[in-house]
């Protein structure tokens, strides 16, 4: 087995595979198991086993460049490379090409990682169960007739099923985090602002964060370190250096205080699927040494439609810009510019999509800003006054990923708001622009479940360590899907 | 209907109604890259050379603020007398155009940069007017706010295109920062109007904000036009006129729009809030799009840019380094030079030239002298020869020195006009030509006294005329022997001899 990245990094560092074994395993995945569960959707081969060899290179010129050197990555298919198609899993950018790498494609770059391949994701990043894709739905590799989980699935699948050690996603609203407890990896989705945007096809800018899927908090760590830092072309890039606090994960939880929403654990949304896993969760951190503390988060009632007011206002106004007249798919045999806007967007997105803009128009219309979009800033600010104030009693908030595990592919495509309100514990660290991580944290009916673990603005540092605390005294991040082969 | 009909015409409108107008002035700031771009701003390249993935909106870019701007505009907040926002915010204004990349413009809404504020203007119209000087009214126009947004790109519809009625994208001007300078609706006059943007682009061009070439589109204003009755105080419903790229289309485009609206209030028929478009050729407004038509542009601020937050020591640097405003330079002028109001107006009124007078002033015993070359001579050349006083070949101090060679007498002012027509395009030293041509004026008496003699020896009957007190013969006289010295000698010296010859005075 050599299919996490602390698995690849230890191998290349004792000489034990080379990269470009490694890239051709990951090649080799990606066609064959991540083709399978439809997690993979464009695999980048040749460029990147030249690259691989240049890795090789290095490590026997003793000049790594990073931890990351020489390991194959995914990234989700909204953050764009060089050369490469960048599709968004959408028929309207069909045919494109970006002419420019993603900011956190040239860290990749620079860290010494390897590019392998493209990944499924619901259209747009819209969704919570990557099946508003063209490419149709991804696959979950505990259970193919279940959803992997959105709008980052493709990621969440081949990382679970082995394909890469890790692999990139968006986080708009929980797409990282939300099919990484579906597939049973880590999802990380750093403070905003960490991860520069640029490059990364925006869905709604004020929440849209790159983050990682691995198997480990600490893995995370690794990643974070390689992607993070101030990007110039990002105006809403943190003016901070790279987050540089992987060495100093100590695994101590003695003394966290660790917060539990009272409302998280109210009403009948969460299932005990969930509820089981999480509580025996907390019930370890706090025999670990960990302080439970109960908290209020008294807005967690509005976030689910403060969240999907604001981000759909913002999506209506970036997705403007996919109207046939300059790149992607133009409509065919159009005569004018009303039907070539009319009928390039009609066929080019899909009802998701469609959806998201027609609600983001009206809540952005004459007449109803105030009502929809100006109300929603104020709840926002509440939200974050409700973590601020939580935060002055606790080290890190703790409590489900999402209210229940993986569910059937179709079960909820028709029924947009059933789907939405499972968002519900997810979307207040976008709101707030928090750190959050899910962690696998048991099982039930042979599907994994998620723990969330969210803490205050730039405090990575202190949400990686409980999270590796709790992953050093536990093994469900260890667990793997049956059936998805095993390493060649 | 005559021109003369057609002014007493409008004056009885004038009489019965009174204009309200306000402008919108977007001018383009003097950058060398775009607002939110690296992409360089030149004019005249070929179609979208100058565009990078951010003007044309491709997937995953994202806008970065240019610094420079954000001084510019400044530089006009201080020189308006406006407040300069210490913070202000950048808003999508969204709306589909095929030369619109985004699908949005990025503009500032509710939080401009710069907000109340003034411009002085001069009603008498400035650079070429006549008027005495005591008609000359001046003007406060308010500025009610000056906001920083990008340019779209152009649509061109390109008939050219051999059988084609396709409409080509050229995206070089998409993303030019401009600036969005707002009137109250001060003034009362399509003259007024004019002269409020005379003196605006006057002071964008000195204080290096804006080249505000019109020709090239870095000056373009859009009318807002509405009329009351006289003696009423509320403001009747205005309309807007898009796009005048021209101070004749401004002047002419706005007496279009005060005569329409006229003709409709005096049939009772109320006047409905549109856009409207002046067609130059017709010299006529109409209608382009309803207000109740209008887009909804569904503002909202920026999620990918924050804030424009400006430190007051910024706004200090920058009031320390602005240039001197027209108006200081017009007060300067009129006490350090002894100029007249006007006179120096007219200076200031042409940048360059204000600059050559001070030049030339320097070197000069008498700065009214000089500023008569300059704004008679100087000019005349300058236009004739269609040349930038910046690109003369006569720089101040060859002026300066012509002017000594005139006011010591040893060169005609005659001679020297036409030695200043080959300074202006081929340059040089005024003594040194003067020589090379022989146009030294003759001085020596007894030489002019020797031609004066031989002139009244060879025209009896003129300088008999002359002696019975007829002055009309003299000038005959004087070019015989003004032609006989070859245009050297003093015509005053010249006719002093004369008279003395001939009435023995």
């Amino acid at each position: 087995m050599m299919d996490t990245l602390e698995e690849q990094r230890a191998g290349l560092d004792l000489g034990e595979v080379s990269a470009r074994e490694l890239v051709e395993r990951a090649l080799g995945r990606a066609e064959g198991i991540g083709a399978e569960l439809n997690a993979v959707v464009g695999v980048r081969a040749e460029a990147a086993l030249v690259e691989a060899e240049a890795s090789d290179a290095r490590r026997r010129e003793g000049s790594v460049l990073s931890p990351l050197d020489g390991t194959p990555v995914l990234l989700k298919d909204n953050i764009v490379m060089e050369g490469e198609p960048t599709t968004c899993a959408s028929k309207i950018l069909d045919g494109y090409h970006s002419p420019y790498d993603a900011t956190a494609v040239e860290r990749l770059r620079e860290a010494g990682a390897i590019v392998v391949g493209r990944t499924n994701m619901d259209e747009f990043a819209m969704g919570s169960s990557t099946e508003h894709s063209v490419f149709g739905p991804s696959r979950n590799p505990w259970d193919r007739s279940r959803s992997c989980g959105g709008s980052s699935g493709g990621s969440a699948a081949a990382v679970s099923a082995g394909v890469t050690g890790y692999a990139l996603g968006s986080d708009t609203g929980g797409s990282v985090r939300q099919p990484g407890s579906f597939c049973g990896v880590v999802g990380m989705k750093p403070t905003y602002g960490r991860i520069s945007r640029f490059g990364l096809v925006a869905f709604a800018s004020s929440l849209d964060q790159i983050g990682p899927f691995t198997r480990s908090a600490r893995e995370c760590a690794w990643v974070l370190e390689a992607l993070s830092g101030h990007d110039p072309r990002d105006s809403t890039s943190l003016p901070e250096p790279a987050w540089s606090g992987g060495a100093e994960l100590d695994e101590s939880i003695s003394g966290i205080r660790i917060g539990v929403p009272r409302e998280y654990f109210q009403g009948e949304g969460l299932s005990a699927d969930v509820s089981e896993p999480v509580h025996e969760s907390l019930a370890d951190l706090e025999s670990a040494g960990a302080e439970l503390v109960e908290i209020d988060l008294p807005h967690t009632e509005h976030v689910v439609s403060t969240y999907y007011l604001i981000a759909t206002a913002e999506a209506s106004s970036n997705l403007a810009r996919y109207d046939g007249a300059r790149f992607g798919r133009r409509a065919a045999g159009v005569d004018n510019v009303d039907e070539m806007y009319r009928r390039s967007r009609s066929e080019g997105f899909g009802p998701e999509v469609k959806r998201r803009i027609l609600l983001g128009t009206y809540v952005l219309s004459a007449g109803y800003y105030d009502a929809y979009y100006k109300k929603a800033q104020q709840v926002r600010t509440l939200v974050r006054q409700d973590f601020d104030r939580a935060f002055e009693r606790c080290d890190v908030v703790a409590g489900p990923t999402y209210p229940q595990v993986a569910f059937p592919i179709g079960e909820k495509v028709d029924d947009p708001m059933r789907l939405y309100l499972g968002d519900v514990y997810t979307v207040s660290a976008n709101l707030a622009g928090l750190p959050g991580i899910s962690l696998p944290c048991g099982e039930a009916s042979g599907l994994p479940v998620g723990l969330q673990l969210m803490a205050p603005a730039l405090d990575e540092k202190t949400l990686l360590n409980v999270a590796s605390g709790f992953q050093g005294r536990t093994d469900h991040h260890l667990r793997r899907p049956g059936g998805v082969g095993e390493s060649e | 209907m005559s021109q003369s009909e057609q002014s007493a015409m409008f004056e009885r409108i004038l009489q019965r109604y009174e204009p309200v107008i306000g402008l919108e002035v977007h001018t383009h700031l003097k950058t060398a890259s775009k607002l939110f771009s690296p992409a360089p701003v030149e004019y005249g390249r070929d179609p979208n050379h100058d565009v990078h993935p951010i003007d044309i909106g491709l997937p995953g870019v994202l806008p970065v603020l240019n610094e420079r701007v954000v001084d510019l505009a400044i530089r006009l907040g201080l020189a308006t007398h406006s407040t300069v926002n210490l913070r202000s915010v950048f808003s999508r204004k969204n709306y589909f155009y095929p030369d619109l990349p985004k699908g949005y413009q990025i503009s500032q809404y509710e939080e401009p940069i710069v907000s109340d504020g003034w411009l002085e203007i001069d009603h008498s119209g400035g650079a070429t007017s006549a008027d005495a000087e005591g008609a000359r009214a001046r003007q406060r126009v308010g500025i009610t706010r000056a906001h920083l947004e990008e340019d779209a790109g152009k649509s061109v519809h390109d008939s050219a295109v051999a059988g084609s009625d396709d409409t080509r994208i050229d995206l070089n001007r998409a993303g030019v920062p401009l600036l969005e300078i707002v009137s109250e609706p001060d003034l009362r006059s399509a003259e007024a109007a004019s002269a409020y943007l005379k003196t605006l682009r006057q002071l964008l061009r000195s204080i290096e904000v804006s080249d505000a070439d019109m020709e090239k589109g870095q000056f373009r204003c859009d009318a807002n036009v509405s009329l009351r009755k006289r003696g009423q105080t509320e403001f009747g419903v205005r309309t807007e006129i898009k796009n005048l790229n021209s101070f004749a289309n401004v002047e002419g485009a706005i007496r279009a729009e005060i005569i329409r609206q006229s003709e409709l209030l005096d049939d009772g028929i109320e006047v409905v809030q549109a856009t409207m478009h002046f067609d130059a050729d017709r010299g006529r407004t109409s209608v382009m799009r309803l207000k109740e038509n209008a887009d909804d542009y569904r503002y909202f601020d920026d999620p990918d840019l924050i804030p424009l937050l400006i430190s007051k020591d910024r706004i200090e640097v920058i009031r320390s380094e602005m240039p001197e405003l027209p108006d200081e330079k017009r007060a300067r002028f009129e006490s350090q030079y002894a100029l007249s109001s006007k006179d120096a107006g007219l200076l200031v009124a042409q940048g360059g030239v204000a600059d050559f007078f001070e030049a030339t002033a320097q070197n000069c015993a008498s700065s009214k002298t000089a500023f008569n070359w300059i704004a008679r001579d100087l000019t005349k050349e300058l236009n004739e020869q269609s040349i930038e006083v910046e690109a003369s070949l006569c720089k101040p101090e060859d002026l300066a020195a012509l002017i000594g060679l005139v006011e010591s007498g040893r060169l005609t002012a005659r001679n020297a006009r036409d030695l200043l027509t080959d300074l202006v395009s081929g340059g040089g030293d005024p003594e040194a030509l003067m020589a090379e041509r022989g146009l030294e004026a003759v001085s020596d008496s007894s030489l002019i006294e020797g031609f004066v003699d031989e002139v009244i020896a060879s025209n009896e009957a003129a300088v008999e005329s002359v002696k019975g007190g007829d002055d009309k013969p003299l000038n005959f006289l004087m070019g015989k022997v003004m032609q006989a010295t070859q245009g050297k000698a003093s015509p005053g010296e010249v006719r002093t001899r004369l008279i003395e010859k001939i009435r023995g005075e």
